[in-house]
């Protein structure tokens, strides 16, 4: 009899091989690659249904009843036309994921970055270093964030709309991964290997980066992909509230603004943004948590 | 525990005055001028300076910054440029409005999430609970604008039920004030509703396996008492952290949801005044906000000290 002897995996090994066999993790990283891949192949796509997103298409909208489309879906327009424009949806919704994927894991990115630099000095540091960076955290963390967003995109100069949107959401949301690093670095920085480096002459930087980051990055992964649903979602709202990426850009929030005052007359106007939105967000949403357990130490191992 | 509200007091009034400072300097850094705005575009530049002057915008900032938080305290906010009535009594005439969606979805959402999370946690594993949280997941995702403009779409265009939502005070008529908020009240609820569900069962099923439970099971006592008195009471206690926060940043107006459903409270207030750089509503807007934030923070500290014998403030 042959005894199959498992031999040490690193726990990022366990934890992939859990992701493979989790149907929901499947089902959400095939959707988040579907739309990954529409988002870089937008151009192609738009090429193979002939339409870009700017172009009027007159003979697709009643213009004696203000510019209803004549119809829902078409073999010329897959997904139909903005009512009064006749732009093809197909090419805005395609294009309005690159603009969505873009900023929210950009976003993501600069928060997780400086959330973490903040946290791990604060975590590491100690004293009064941990002491004023707790302090801006909590009071970042009582702002009214969508109004000071709101605010703030409305009076800031018009150059370059989708880096500011990056900044100023990456501005609210950072103190919430400074604070689950700066946790876990308090954690682990009197641990013993982290004192025996300490004690064998490490450097700051080494302990830092080589001893205290490594440890962090569950934590921090889990926290991406449940973050870049959430700004995903925020994008959408600051669009569709008018501050977000200006016309001509597309963007998935700005057709549910505009689809507002047609609901009643094209409800496939404001339907094919919100799938688009729910997948995105649920699919995302289906990795994190599968991750999570993933990641999981106190979950049972198979 | 007085000193330690003394505290607490202070720190809520400092956090505000940063906030109020931080919005403040927003609007005098960068590029906008109220004045332009105010006064419309047909103005002359000396037209301009004059209701600049009338407005105090041509003296120092701090000296502006100083005269508005010394008037913020005693509750005079400014007046608005739009139409100079004061901001108190613009928030005044919209706040019952965002209270009213506020508290109405609060309670649906918090008496349907925690059973379903409730439900879930204790049929834990069995089909119910998988058929649950994967609705609590897909609900969780749906898009605000959609739930609202589908149920009006179906709700009040289709079938009639309802009428288009329209504000009536509840002082006025308490049937025509639920009829009318009823939409608004159940796209916000199945949003929460869904997080709320999936917060109480994760927090229910690590309580319930907690060492005390099966302490409490060996000693006999009845099922019910062991999860209603024993589970719910530690189990519930992140959920009210969570609710205080949500609540408080409603209450300051749910700015998609009234724009979508034309409901004229503080978030369509703040929608407004933003777009004509209506500087001192957006910033009486901005402070209400941060107000209920910091004092539903506040608040659930404090409700912590009673729910949870294992805190006590020094």
């Amino acid at each position: 009899m042959t005894v199959a002897i498992r031999s040490g995996r690193s726990p990022g090994r366990i934890a992939l091989d859990r992701l493979r066999r989790d149907p929901a993790a499947l089902f959400g990283g095939s959707i988040v690659a579907l739309f990954v891949a529409v988002a870089l192949a937008a151009p192609l796509l738009t090429a193979i249904s002939g339409w870009d997103t700017q172009t009027f298409d007159k003979s697709a909208i009643d213009r004696s009843l203000g510019g209803v489309p004549y119809e829902t879906f078409s073999a010329e327009h897959w997904l139909g036309v903005e009512p009064g424009t006749g732009r093809d949806v197909f090419a805005r919704v395609v294009y309005g994921a690159r603009i969505s994927l873009l900023i929210s894991v950009a976003a993501t990115a600069v928060t997780v970055v400086a959330g973490t630099a903040a946290g791990l000095l604060a975590g590491y540091a100690g004293g009064r270093t941990d002491t004023i960076l707790s302090r801006l955290m909590d009071l970042v963390m009582s702002f009214p964030s969508l109004i000071f967003m709101l605010a703030l995109l409305s009076v800031a100069p018009d150059a370059n709309r989708v880096l500011l949107l990056i900044a100023i959401m990456s501005m609210f949301s950072w103190p919430y991964v400074a604070r689950i690093v700066r946790g876990q670095a308090l954690s682990i920085k009197h641990r013993e290997f982290v004192e025996a480096a300490r004690v064998g002459g490490a450097s700051g930087a080494h302990l830092l980066f080589r001893e205290l980051l490594p440890n962090l990055s569950g934590p921090v992964l889990v926290y991406v992909t449940l973050a870049i649903p959430a700004n995903i979602g925020t994008e959408a709202a600051l669009s569709f509230l008018g501050v977000g990426v200006r016309p001509p850009t597309p963007s998935w929030g700005q057709m549910l603004d505009d689809s507002l005052k047609w609901y009643q007359v094209v409800p496939s106007y404001f339907i094919v943004p919100s799938l688009c939105l729910f997948l995105t967000v649920l699919a995302f949403t289906l990795l994190g948590d599968a991750l999570r357990d993933a990641l999981d130490p106190r979950e049972a191992r198979s | 525990m007085i000193a330690y509200l003394g505290r607490r007091v202070l720190a809520v009034a400092g956090v505000l005055l940063v906030i109020c400072a931080v919005t403040f300097i927003i609007f005098f850094v960068l590029p906008s001028d109220p004045a332009l705005h105010a006064c419309g575009k047909t103005c002359t530049t000396e037209q301009v300076d004059a209701v600049r002057a009338e407005m105090g915008l041509d003296r120092p900032v701090h000296e502006q910054f100083a005269g508005y938080v010394a008037k913020a305290f005693t509750g005079d906010l400014g007046y608005s440029y739009q139409n100079s009535l004061p901001v108190w009594d613009l928030l005044a005439d919209r706040l019952p409005v965002s209270v009213s969606l506020a508290l109405g979805a609060a309670v649906l959402w918090l008496s349907g999430g925690v059973l379903v999370g409730l439900v879930s946690a204790l049929r834990r594993g069995t089909g119910l609970d998988r058929v649950l949280m994967a609705g609590t997941l897909a609900s969780a995702s749906v898009p605000v604008y959609f739930t609202a403009m589908m149920l009006l779409l179906v709700v009040v265009q289709h079938f009639e039920l309802l009428p288009y939502p329209d504000y009536v005070a509840i002082t006025e008529d308490p049937g025509a004030w639920a009829g009318n908020l009823l939409l608004p009240w159940l796209t916000l609820a199945s949003l929460y509703a869904a997080m709320y569900a999936r917060q109480t069962r994760s927090s229910m099923i690590e309580t319930m396996g907690e060492p005390y439970i099966r302490t409490a099971r060996a000693k006999g006592l009845p099922e019910r008492t062991v999860v209603v008195k024993h589970g719910m009471r530690a189990g519930l206690t992140p959920i009210v952290t969570i609710f205080g926060m949500d609540l408080g940043g409603l209450l300051a107006g749910a700015v998609i949801t009234e724009h979508v459903f034309g409901l004229p409270g503080i978030g369509q207030l703040t929608y407004d005044a933003i777009f004509k750089a209506d500087q001192p509503v957006v910033l009486g807007v901005t402070l209400l906000a941060a107000f209920f934030i910091t004092v539903a923070n506040l608040v659930v500290d404090l409700v912590y000290a009673v729910i949870d014998p294992r805190v006590r403030y020094a």
